[in-house]
C-alpha cells in the first residue's frame, strides 16, 4: 500500500466516524447541514489526494485544486458562457415555453373534451427525448442563442401543460359550489380558488423544468453554436483534453442549476406556505 | 388505464397536432418552393406550391408522410444488419441503454436499501442524491466517454454508464420513498414477530416499495434512453440514433433526423409500456399473494 492510499482510508475511516457520531444525535437548524458538509469535504479530500498520491494522469481526472485554480482563473470565459447558455438560452427558452404551457392549460381547461385528449398525449410527449429535436431546432434558428431557447421551449411546454392541467382539477366540487353560491364567476373563481389550489402542482411543474432547461441548452450546443457558451465550451475543451476547463464549467453548471432550483423553491415557499407539504 | 372513454378525445388531439404539422410544412418549406419556381421561370399556382412543399428533397419540416414513408424504408425495406437501417441503429442505442438502465436500477435499489437502514448513510448521502436532480448531469456526458475511450474502454459501456448515471437518480429517490411507505404500526407488528432486519426488508418493505418502484422505473426508463442517445453524440459515434441525428445534421438530411426521432420516440414509448405490462403482471401476482399464505 502506498501512503497515498493509506491516507485516503484514513480519511474515509475519519470523515464516516465523525458522520456516525453526528447521525446518532437530534441535529436542529444549519446543524442538519452538518452530515452533507462532512460527506462531501470528506469526498473531496480523497478525490485530491488519490489523485496527487497516485500520479494519475490530468488528461483522466484532474485534482479539485486544479479545477478550482482554473475556476479563479478564467472567471472571465466562464461569465460569458453563463451570460450565453443561461441567461440567453435556457432563461428565455424557461420562460417562454412555461408561460405558454400555463396558457395554453388554463385555456384547454374550458374545454373539457380537449383536456381529456391533451393530458394522455402530454403525459406521452413528456417521456419522449424531446432533446433529440435539437439539431432541427439549430437547423432552423441557427447557431446562436435562438436555436437553444426554442430546444427548452420544446422540452418544458409539456411537462408544464400536464401539471397546469392537473393543477387545475385539484379543487373538490364542494368548493366551486361554494364559489357558485357567492355568484363568483369563471374569472373570480379562477384567480381566487383554483390558482391557489393548483400552485402546488404549478410549482412541481415549474421545478422540474429548471432542470430540463439547463440540460437542454447545453446539449443543443453539442449541434453547432457560437464560440461561446457552456455546452460549446464542455465539447470542445474535452477535444483538446483540457479536462480542468471541462470541471470548472461542470461546477459552474452545477452551482447555476442549483441556484435556478433553489430559487423557484423559495417562491414556491413563499406562495404556497399553506400546503401540508410546505409546513414544518 | 380509462382507455376506451378517453379514446375519441385522443384521436380527435392527435389529428390535430399532424393537421398542424402538414401546416407547418407547408408554410416552412414554401419560400424554397418559390425560389425554385423563380429560377425555373415558372409562376406556381397555390395548390401547386402546396404539393411542392410536400415533396422536397431536403425540406425544413418533411410532412409526416414523408417521414413515415423513410421509416417504413429503413425498417422494412434494408436488412437489419445494413448501416442504412433503422433497426440496426435502434438496436445500437437499445442496447446501451438497457445495459445502462440495468446497473442503474440496481445501484439505485442498492443504495435506497442502504439509506433507509442506516442513519449515516441517510444524513450524509441523500441531501447529495436530492441536489444533484438540480445538476445538469448530461453536460458531462462528452467527458465520460472521451476518458474511457483514452483508458481503453470504448463501445457500449460509455454510453451505458451515462444511462446509468441518468436512471440511478430516480430509481433511488422513488426506492427510499417506496421502502419507508410501510407504517409504524406495521413496522412494530413485524417486530412483536420478532423479524429480523432482514425480513422486515423482505416480508415488508419491500413489497410496499414494489409501486413506487414502478413508477420510478418508468421515469429512469425514459432518461436512460436520453442518456445513450446523447452519449452517442460527441465521439462523432458512426452508430446509434444520436449518430444518426448528428450526421443527418451535419448534411441536411432532415428526413433522416425526423425518422430517428420517431424511431427513439417509439423506443420510449415501447419502454415504458414494457414496464406497465410488468407492472399488471406483478401486481396481480402480489395480489394473490396478500389474500392467499406467502410460504
Amino acid at each position: 500500500m502506498t501512503p497515498a492510499l493509506i491516507g485516503a482510508v484514513a480519511v474515509w475511516l475519519g470523515g464516516w466516524t465523525v458522520n456516525v457520531a453526528l447521525a446518532r444525535r437530534e441535529l436542529r437548524g444549519v446543524w442538519r447541514l452538518a452530515p452533507p458538509v462532512v460527506f462531501g469535504a470528506t469526498l473531496l479530500i480523497l478525490w485530491e489526494l488519490l489523485v496527487v498520491g497516485l500520479a494519475v494522469s490530468p488528461v483522466l481526472l484532474p485534482a479539485p485544486s486544479a479545477v478550482w485554480a482554473r475556476l479563479v482563473s478564467s472567471g472571465e470565459i466562464l461569465r460569458a458562457d453563463v451570460l450565453q447558455t443561461f441567461v440567453k438560452g435556457a432563461l428565455t427558452g424557461y420562460v417562454i415555453g412555461c408561460g405558454a404551457a400555463f396558457l395554453v392549460g388554463v385555456a384547454v381547461d374550458r374545454a373539457p373534451f380537449l383536456r381529456r385528449g391533451l393530458l394522455p398525449v402530454g403525459n406521452f410527449v413528456a417521456a419522449l427525448p424531446v432533446i433529440g429535436m435539437a439539431p432541427i431546432m439549430v437547423m432552423w434558428f441557427g447557431f446562436d442563442w435562438q436555436s437553444k431557447a426554442a430546444v427548452v421551449v420544446l422540452m418544458t411546454f409539456f411537462p408544464m401543460l400536464v401539471n397546469t392541467v392537473q393543477g387545475l382539477a385539484a379543487t373538490e366540487p364542494m368548493q366551486r359550489d361554494l364559489m357558485r353560491t357567492y355568484a363568483a364567476g369563471y374569472w373570480r373563481t379562477l384567480f381566487l380558488l383554483r390558482l391557489p389550489a393548483a400552485a402546488p402542482f404549478l410549482f412541481n411543474g415549474l421545478k422540474i423544468c429548471t432542470t430540463l432547461a439547463l440540460i437542454g441548452a447545453i446539449v443543443a450546443e453539442f449541434f453547432g453554436s457560437p464560440t461561446s457558451g457552456m455546452g460549446f465550451r464542455i465539447s470542445t475543451e474535452v477535444g483538446r483534453l483540457a479536462l480542468d476547463m471541462v470541471w470548472a464549467e461542470i461546477a459552474v453548471a452545477a452551482a447555476v442549476g442549483s441556484a435556478f432550483y433553489g430559487a423557484v423553491a423559495l417562491a414556491e415557499r413563499a406562495a404556497t406556505f399553506w400546503h401540508p407539504s410546505q409546513r414544518r | 388505464m380509462t382507455a376506451g372513454r378517453d379514446a375519441a378525445p385522443v384521436l380527435a388531439v392527435v389529428l390535430g397536432i399532424v393537421a398542424m404539422w402538414y401546416l407547418g410544412a407547408v408554410i416552412l418549406n414554401a419560400p424554397w418552393a418559390y425560389d425554385q419556381a423563380e429560377r425555373a421561370g415558372v409562376t406556381l399556382g397555390f395548390w401547386d406550391m402546396v404539393q411542392g412543399t410536400l415533396r422536397q428533397e431536403r425540406p425544413r419540416l418533411p410532412a409526416p408522410d414523408q417521414v413515415a414513408a423513410e421509416v417504413w424504408r429503413s425498417v422494412a425495406l434494408v436488412a437489419p444488419t445494413s448501416k442504412r437501417s433503422l433497426i440496426y441503429h435502434g438496436w445500437v442505442t437499445l442496447s446501451a441503454t438497457l445495459l445502462g438502465f440495468a446497473m442503474g436500477v440496481a445501484l439505485g435499489i442498492a443504495l435506497a436499501v442502504a439509506i433507509v437502514h442506516d442513519r449515516t448513510t441517510d444524513a450524509s448521502v441523500m441531501p447529495w442524491v436530492i441536489a444533484s436532480q438540480t445538476v445538469p448531469i448530461l453536460a458531462i456526458a462528452p467527458m465520460i466517454i472521451v476518458v474511457l475511450n483514452s483508458v481503453g474502454i470504448s463501445g457500449l459501456l460509455p454510453k451505458a454508464m451515462i444511462s446509468m448515471y441518468l436512471s440511478f437518480f430516480p430509481v433511488a429517490v422513488g426506492m427510499v420513498k417506496g421502502l419507508r411507505s410501510p407504517e409504524r404500526m406495521q413496522l412494530d407488528q413485524m417486530r412483536t414477530w420478532s423479524a429480523g432486519r432482514g425480513q422486515v426488508l423482505r416480508k415488508l418493505r419491500w413489497p410496499a416499495a414494489i409501486p413506487y418502484l414502478f413508477a420510478s422505473l418508468k421515469v429512469g426508463a425514459a432518461a436512460a434512453l436520453v442518456g445513450a442517445i446523447v452519449g452517442e453524440l460527441p465521439t462523432g459515434a458512426v452508430a446509434g440514433l444520436g449518430a444518426r441525428m448528428l450526421s443527418g445534421s451535419y448534411y441536411g438530411q432532415t428526413v433522416q433526423i425526423w425518422s430517428a426521432l420517431v424511431m427513439a420516440a417509439a423506443l420510449a414509448a415501447g419502454l415504458v409500456a414494457a414496464i406497465g405490462v410488468v407492472e399488471r403482471i406483478t401486481a396481480r401476482a402480489m395480489g394473490a399473494q396478500t389474500i392467499g399464505a406467502r410460504s
